[in-house]
């Protein structure tokens, strides 16, 4: 089991992840007595995914995705282990702070989207108008709130007034207050079930959705249409729309490698589970296809250094991005034949 | 990526936290470290700085040429346009572009310029003027 980096903390038990919906996910849960950690949220939960979608834009660029859309893997997670989720939002910002004390009174971690803008604790150049960020809040003390932050090392705190703005971000998919927290865990859990049907799912995502912009597909797109961007856009934009997909790819919350190494940790826990040394194998690939994301980060965000216009430096990195292509592919569906095998005996 | 591979290239996190990484360790065995930044992150993090620094040196100059309040130059400071600081502040989105004409702060009312100015997080003060040219984050 991986060990997690953990604060003393009287109240609440707080381990930093990488990303903080699974972070969330795994903190909650852990705090109702399951041993869950981020790569098995994240895999049972379907976290890996990828998708290029020049017809949505974020800033005037096209969206590429290393994961689904916010809320997602939390979701999938709580719905396979069985784990019934209380969720709510609000118009009135005051009933919104005096339903989450009303938990914390309780003693409940509560869960709760914020906006990062105004996040006072987040050191500024991540704070974006983003506002699909999740945290705990797990105690009150007079005006201060005590946080529990998944991407932050330690615990925080933040001010009622700071909280409550956090919480009514406004913008684009503005979080309305909402907050979340388990009600009721079964006794028995059936991780292997859980697991397998995340498996299946992902492979199901990452090689058959009948749509270029998804899966494997999705990255062989993506290749072909940066080479075009040079000439249609002009060597300034077509760099920024690089660098886009080198963001999201190692932003704050993805292990690395655009969640793939976090994917391979989570194959590695397979093995452990199932007892089946093929999940190890697996893990061995995909770790090798995260070491291939990295040196196309390295690569692209080179061209941005150098604001190259070369187009032999274009036609290498899209070629990086096929090969890496073409393994996701042949990893994703023997992985899927696999989990279909186990699916049969779990 | 090995354990021993971990960057430690300083920059964007500005030693407030760490990113934490899925790596092997010598065992092959999956395992957390904390980085303090990886380079080509910090180059594309910065570009995407330099587009937004670009356009509030481009609004401030705006202002001193009088072409513009400096509502406007908070505004792009804060990467808000008229439509998201209308829902912060509260204020209409007409009077918004009222006010962020030449002089056109000037006409707003008191309320208003505190209903800004919180959405910046900022005094009232600080929202009638410009502020230091190298005062931009990152």
């Amino acid at each position: 089991m991986i060990q997690t980096p953990t604060m003393p903390d009287p109240v609440f038990d707080h381990r930093q992840s990488a990303h903080c919906e699974n972070g969330v996910t795994a903190n909650l849960f852990r705090f109702h007595g399951l041993d869950i950690n981020e790569p098995l949220v994240f895999g049972i939960g379907s976290g890996l995914f990828f998708a290029h979608m020049p017809f949505m834009k974020l800033n005037g660029i096209p969206v590429t995705g290393f994961r689904p859309f916010p809320g997602v893997i939390f979701q999938r997670a709580a719905k396979k282990l069985g784990i019934k989720m209380k969720v709510k939002t609000y118009r009135d910002p005051e009933k919104a702070m005096e339903e989450l004390d009303a938990n914390l009174a309780q003693g409940i971690p509560t869960g709760c989207v914020v906006g990062v803008f105004h996040l006072t604790y987040f050191p500024e150049p991540y704070r974006f108008h983003f506002n699909a960020h999740n945290l705990v809040a797990f105690a009150r003390e007079g005006d201060l709130y005590h946080i529990s932050d998944p991407v932050m090392e330690t615990v925080t705190t933040l001010s009622h007034r700071d909280f409550q703005r956090v919480r009514f971000a406004k913008g684009t998919a503005r979080p309305r207050g909402k907050m979340y927290w388990p009600v009721s865990v079964p006794e028995q859990i059936n991780l292997r079930k859980a697991i397998v049907k995340g498996l299946r799912k992902t492979c199901y995502d990452m090689t058959e959705i009948p749509l270029k912009f998804f899966g494997a597909k999705g990255i062989h797109y993506l290749a072909d249409r940066m080479l075009k961007w040079p000439q249609k856009l002009g060597d300034r934009k077509a760099l920024q729309y690089l660098g886009q997909v080198v963001r999201m790819q190692e932003e704050i919350g993805t292990g690395g490698a655009g969640f793939r190494f976090m994917y391979a940790a989570f194959l590695q826990e397979c093995a452990r589970i199932f007892g089946d040394e093929r999940f190890a194998a697996f893990s061995t690939r995909m770790t090798g296809i995260g070491d291939d994301w990295r040196a196309f980060a390295y690569e692209a965000s080179r061209l941005v250094k150098n604001r190259s216009n070369n187009g032999s430096d274009w036609q290498s990195v899209s070629a990086s991005l096929h090969r890496i292509a073409d393994k996701e592919q042949l990893l994703f569906e023997e992985l899927y034949l696999l989990a279909k095998e186990w699916d049969k005996k779990v | 990526m090995k354990e021993k591979e971990v960057p430690q290239d300083d920059g964007m996190l500005q030693g407030k936290t760490r990113d934490l990484y899925y790596v092997l360790d010598e065992n092959g065995n999956y395992v957390n470290a904390l980085s303090t930044g990886w380079e080509p992150k910090n180059i594309v993090m910065q570009q995407a700085w330099d587009i937004i620094n670009e356009a509030v040196a481009g609004v401030r100059d705006q202002v001193l040429r009088n072409e513009a309040s400096t509502l406007l130059y908070h505004m792009e400071k804060n990467q808000m346009d008229v439509k998201l600081l209308s829902q912060y502040s509260g204020v209409s989105k007409a009077k918004i572009k009222e006010h962020i004409r030449p002089g056109g702060l000037e006409k707003a009312t008191q309320a208003e310029k505190e209903a800004y100015a919180d959405s910046f997080r900022i005094s009232v003060e600080q929202l009638l003027k410009l502020d230091d040219p190298d005062s931009h984050h990152a």
